[in-house]
């Protein structure tokens, strides 16, 4: 699709630059007894951070100056690994390329994760449980800044997947931060192990396009490598045992992809592997917000699209990655209505957007599913972010039962809460509203069989969001207050520091659609001086391989948008009549639905089910058998232990006999040798 | 049946005897020592049978003359009589060495078998003093040498080794 | 003349009865006597050779016998020593039974 793009020196500092900070806290963590200052700490941590992202948008623009053909910008540090002579040649540079999906996540990834970072200062100042706790936090952001921008910016899968690996080490460091309560640094493992198995995917993948290129006679694990033979890979295959489903021949393009998607899968938290997500709000707020809303769960959403080429030559994996993310997305939307933590109930909303977003890719609609990802970014980040706020403002109270009525007090934090939930729900002009409509769209114009079920399922799920996004706005703010009266009165806003980087999420969380207007409504603000709408999709255009849908007419569109608008106002006004006119109302549904409730509530027991089916016998067989058996018993018992006290025995038993000090015995044994080898001599 | 086979046939006789006799001597430490006088003599005799006629000067010299002579000065200073020791360990070792040892001569033997030519004549002066010395000085002189550094190396050790008190 | 075959044979059987004499005496005199008499066993068969093989590429050769010369120089010198490690041998242990020196054991 892009040629070879131009050199350009300036990326290699994108990654770098929070590198360095990382670099710069680890050393002083680890060697320097005497404690950072904080302002240093703040300064370096939050200041690389916001240059790297003012050199991404310097990137971005001179990419903007390029042709539409060729906007690639590649910095090509050096050969990391180079092996092979001739046509066996292969090389992995550690190199990094700004194509327009890559530099938009790169500014999305940088200009979240200042923010972020701006609003961690006021966040984790309390945070007196530990002496340099401050600095650590700071040092494992940059670190995991790092790992997401080699990620997002690396031009083969062995470099992708050095970053892939960065952030889940990172999301487990900050997951467990507190890890004093051993229930954090459980969660932190939860999050580390499940993501491994979509690893171990990821990597089978990366083994098999290597092995089938190679076959072709031009080994690479480069993207562009990967893109210019994927035409000759459609038509290889895999033989496979005749007792697999599907037949001993499986298509290569297929099974990479679905492998691709799996570790996509683990790192984007979709079904199956999802559980770590509702686990992984046991870390600090900022953490929810930069990790598991904006950025390393939209990893895997990214790695599909890069990958867009290859789904495009396997429609089978498409469809299952469309499939899979329209059940997703309704599966963890009901399990949201019934959560009570504020930080819960945006965990399973993240999981369901996340699912959006795939329905969208498997139904070929990258840049909607790219629009999707920049949009709930920027709102979801800022929902965390402002709940961070409800959460500092109650003490560190989470429990939305326990709140209600703070519209007055905390007033700012309710304002920027309130656009938040605006934006998810798809209120008309905020821009999740028209990124909500690309999605829908795709996913009714697809090929993907069934796609209508899955543009239901779709607009149901939209509808389900803005009830448990309003349910939880109204429990919070409005209502009849269950916070106790001195508390109540006490409560303020956080500090500015935390405040301030709220305001600017919101603003984009309201103009950002207009990035990416679609071509349905950029029609009516031609004459407003909108030159080009749709910008977004002209711009990742040439990068992708978008999918041929059906055609939609323009009236269509209004009609679906219009139906999924009406949907999404029911949902909040039922949200309304049941937590603030009557609140005693959901209770009764609650006990009425009696079975199904607690089933949803309790997250369709999908975690209990893993403990018995797959947690407890590995645990039981991995102590009684490898470790008791083979490790203590065989290995250091028989092996090393029995090894030495047979040789104890032979030597104490047996051969300290042979020394028994008198000379002529001695001679004799010599003589004896020397027997032997006249003996051979003259044979 | 020359004169010489028949003198080496003697000196034979005599050397075997009085190593036996000298290994078998129990009781009087300095028997066995003039035991192995007569050995080393009869072993000279069989030199001078065998045209070595400077080794066995030397043998007389240097071994029965020297050595032996330092073994009974040895066995004088010491006042070493008899053999009054307490009961021998380890006599079945000793007896499988006899074994074993007697079956080494019973292989040595067997070896020699096989036949070995004649000895050829020898050319005119040959094994006189001017050969020898030619030969050590010639392509022998790193022995000579590294002998005569060896010979300090003993004297000092001896004299060391020997004394009642260091320093 | 004198069959070469008996001369190793003779040097054989010395060699043996200085090895029994090692092996099975426990005065230590008496056993570096039997060394004497293994190394007296060897210069006999190096003297024996030298006659089988005087001359070689037309040249007199006298290898066997020179070597003879430094077996005896060799062995004065080590008599010496080993004669004054078994006279501080005796000042230590007031005897000279080999099997008294057997400390170094199990």
């Amino acid at each position: 699709m892009v040629s070879a793009g131009t050199t350009s020196e300036a990326l290699r500092w994108i990654p770098l630059l929070p590198l360095a900070a990382a670099v710069f806290h680890g050393v002083m963590l680890a060697f320097v007894r005497r404690p950072t200052p904080r302002w240093v700490t703040i300064a370096l941590s939050c200041g690389s951070v916001a240059l790297s992202f003012a050199v991404a948008c310097v990137a971005f623009w001179e990419l903007r100056g390029l042709a539409p053909e060729s906007r690639l910008l590649v910095d090509n540090l050096y050969t990391w690994i180079g092996a092979g002579i001739g046509d066996q040649a292969f090389s992995a540079e550690l190199a990094f390329v700004l194509d327009p999906i890559s530099a938009v996540m790169a500014l999305v990834v940088t200009g979240v994760g200042t923010l972020i970072h701006v609003y961690s200062i006021g966040y984790m100042d309390d945070d007196h449980r530990e002496d340099r706790g401050f600095q650590r936090f700071f040092c494992y952001l940059n670190l995991f800044t790092f790992s997401m921008l080699v990620l997002v910016l690396a031009n083969n899968l062995v470099l992708m997947f050095v970053g892939w690996e960065g952030v889940g080490l990172c999301s487990y460091l900050l997951i467990g931060f507190w890890y004093s309560d051993r229930f954090n640094a459980y969660c932190g493992s939860k999050a580390f192990i499940v993501n491994r198995i979509g690893d171990f995917a990821f990597l089978v993948g990366i083994f098999l396009v290597f092995r089938a290129l190679a076959d072709l006679g031009a080994p690479s694990v480069a993207f562009a490598d990967i893109e210019k033979h994927v035409s000759q890979l459609a038509g290889l295959t895999i033989s496979v045992p005749a007792w697999m489903p599907f037949g001993p021949e499986w298509s290569l393009v297929t099974t990479v992809a679905l492998c691709m998607f799996v570790g996509a899968c683990g790192k984007s938290a979709q079904i199956p592997l999802h559980v770590w997500l509702p686990d992984a709000m046991a870390g600090p707020t900022p953490v929810s917000a930069l990790i598991h809303a904006a950025t390393m769960v939209t990893a895997g959403v990214y790695l599909v699209c890069r990958l867009s080429f290859l789904f495009a030559a396997a429609p089978a994996a498409s469809a299952v990655v469309a499939w899979v993310g329209g059940l997703t997305a309704i599966f963890a939307a009901t399990v949201a209505v019934t959560q009570t933590d504020i930080k819960k109930v945006l965990a399973y909303s993240t999981v369901s957007q996340l699912g959006y977003m795939f329905l969208a890719e498997g139904c070929g609609g990258y840049s909607a599913a790219l629009f999707h990802l920049g949009t709930h970014a920027f709102f979801k980040a800022l929902l965390f972010m402002a709940a961070g706020a409800v959460i500092l403002a109650m003490h560190h109270e989470q429990d939305i039962e326990k709140m209600g009525g703070l519209h007055r007090r905390i007033w700012r934090t309710h304002i920027v809460f309130l656009i938040g939930v605006l934006a998810i729900a798809g209120a008309p002009g905020f821009s999740g509203f028209f990124s909500k409509d690309e999605v829908l769209v795709a996913a009714y114009t697809s090929h993907v069989p069934g796609h209508q079920w899955l543009y239901a399922i779709g607009v149901a799920t939209a509808g389900l969001t803005a009830f448990y996004m309003f349910r939880l706005y109204f429990q919070v703010f409005w209502g009849e207050s269950r916070v106790p009266e001195q508390q109540r009165d006490r409560m303020r806003d956080a500090a500015p520091v935390v405040i301030y980087p709220l305001w600017v999420l919101a603003f984009f969380s309201i103009f950002a659609g207009f990035a990416g207007l679609p071509q349905a409504y950029g029609d009516w603000f031609r004459g407003w001086g909108v030159e080009e709408s749709n910008s977004l999709a002209n711009f990742l255009g040439p990068a992708l391989v978008a999918g041929e849908g059906h055609a939609l007419s323009h009236s269509t569109e209004y009609a679906m948008a219009l139906a999924t608008v009406f949907l999404a106002a029911t949902g909040a006004v039922l949200a309304w009549v049941l937590y603030v006119r009557r609140p005693g109302l959901p209770v009764r549904i609650a006990r009425r639905a009696g079975v199904v409730y607690r089933l949803v509530r309790d997250k369709y027991y999908v975690d209990e089910v893993y403990d018995a089916a797959v947690v407890r016998p590995l645990v039981r067989v991995s102590d009684r058998v490898l470790f008791r058996g083979v490790d203590a018993g065989l290995i250091d018992g028989a092996a090393v232990n029995g090894m030495a006290r047979a040789i104890r025995g032979i030597a104490a038993n047996g051969l300290k006999y042979a020394q028994s000090g008198l000379t002529q015995v001695y001679i004799f044994f010599m003589l004896v040798g020397a027997v032997a080898l006249v003996g051979y001599l003259v044979r | 049946m020359t004169a010489s086979v028949v003198f080496f046939y003697a000196f034979a006789a005599l050397a075997i005897v009085s190593a036996l006799g000298m290994v078998l001597n129990v009781r009087n430490t300095v028997a066995s020592a003039l035991s192995l006088v007569v050995t080393m003599v009869a072993l000279a005799g069989i030199y001078v049978l065998l045209e070595a006629h400077i080794v066995a000067v030397f043998q007389i010299m240097v071994y029965a003359g020297a050595i032996i002579v330092l073994f009974l000065f040895v066995v004088m200073l010491l006042n070493l009589r008899t053999d009054d020791f307490a009961p021998g360990r380890q006599k079945l070792v000793k007896l499988a060495a006899v074994v074993i040892a007697l079956v080494v001569l019973a292989e040595l033997l067997r070896l020699l078998t096989t036949g070995l030519p004649e000895a050829p004549p020898l050319p005119e002066g040959y094994g006189g003093y001017a050969q020898v010395g030619v030969a050590l000085y010639t392509d022998y002189v790193l022995l000579v040498e590294v002998s005569g550094l060896l010979l300090l190396a003993a004297i000092v050790g001896g004299l060391i080794l020997a004394k009642r008190r260091i320093g | 003349m004198i069959p070469l075959e008996h001369v190793i044979g003779l040097s054989a059987v010395l060699f043996v009865i200085g090895v029994l004499g090692v092996a099975t005496r426990r005065n230590l005199i008496v056993i570096l006597m039997s060394i004497e008499l293994m190394l007296n066993a060897v210069n006999l068969a190096f003297v024996g050779f030298n006659r089988m093989w005087p001359v070689v590429a037309g040249e007199p050769r006298l290898d066997g016998q020179i070597f003879v010369l430094m077996v005896i120089t060799v062995a004065a010198a080590e008599v010496a020593v080993g004669l004054g490690i078994v006279i501080s041998l005796f000042r230590n242990r007031d005897s000279v039974d080999i099997e008294e020196v057997s400390l170094l054991k199990w």
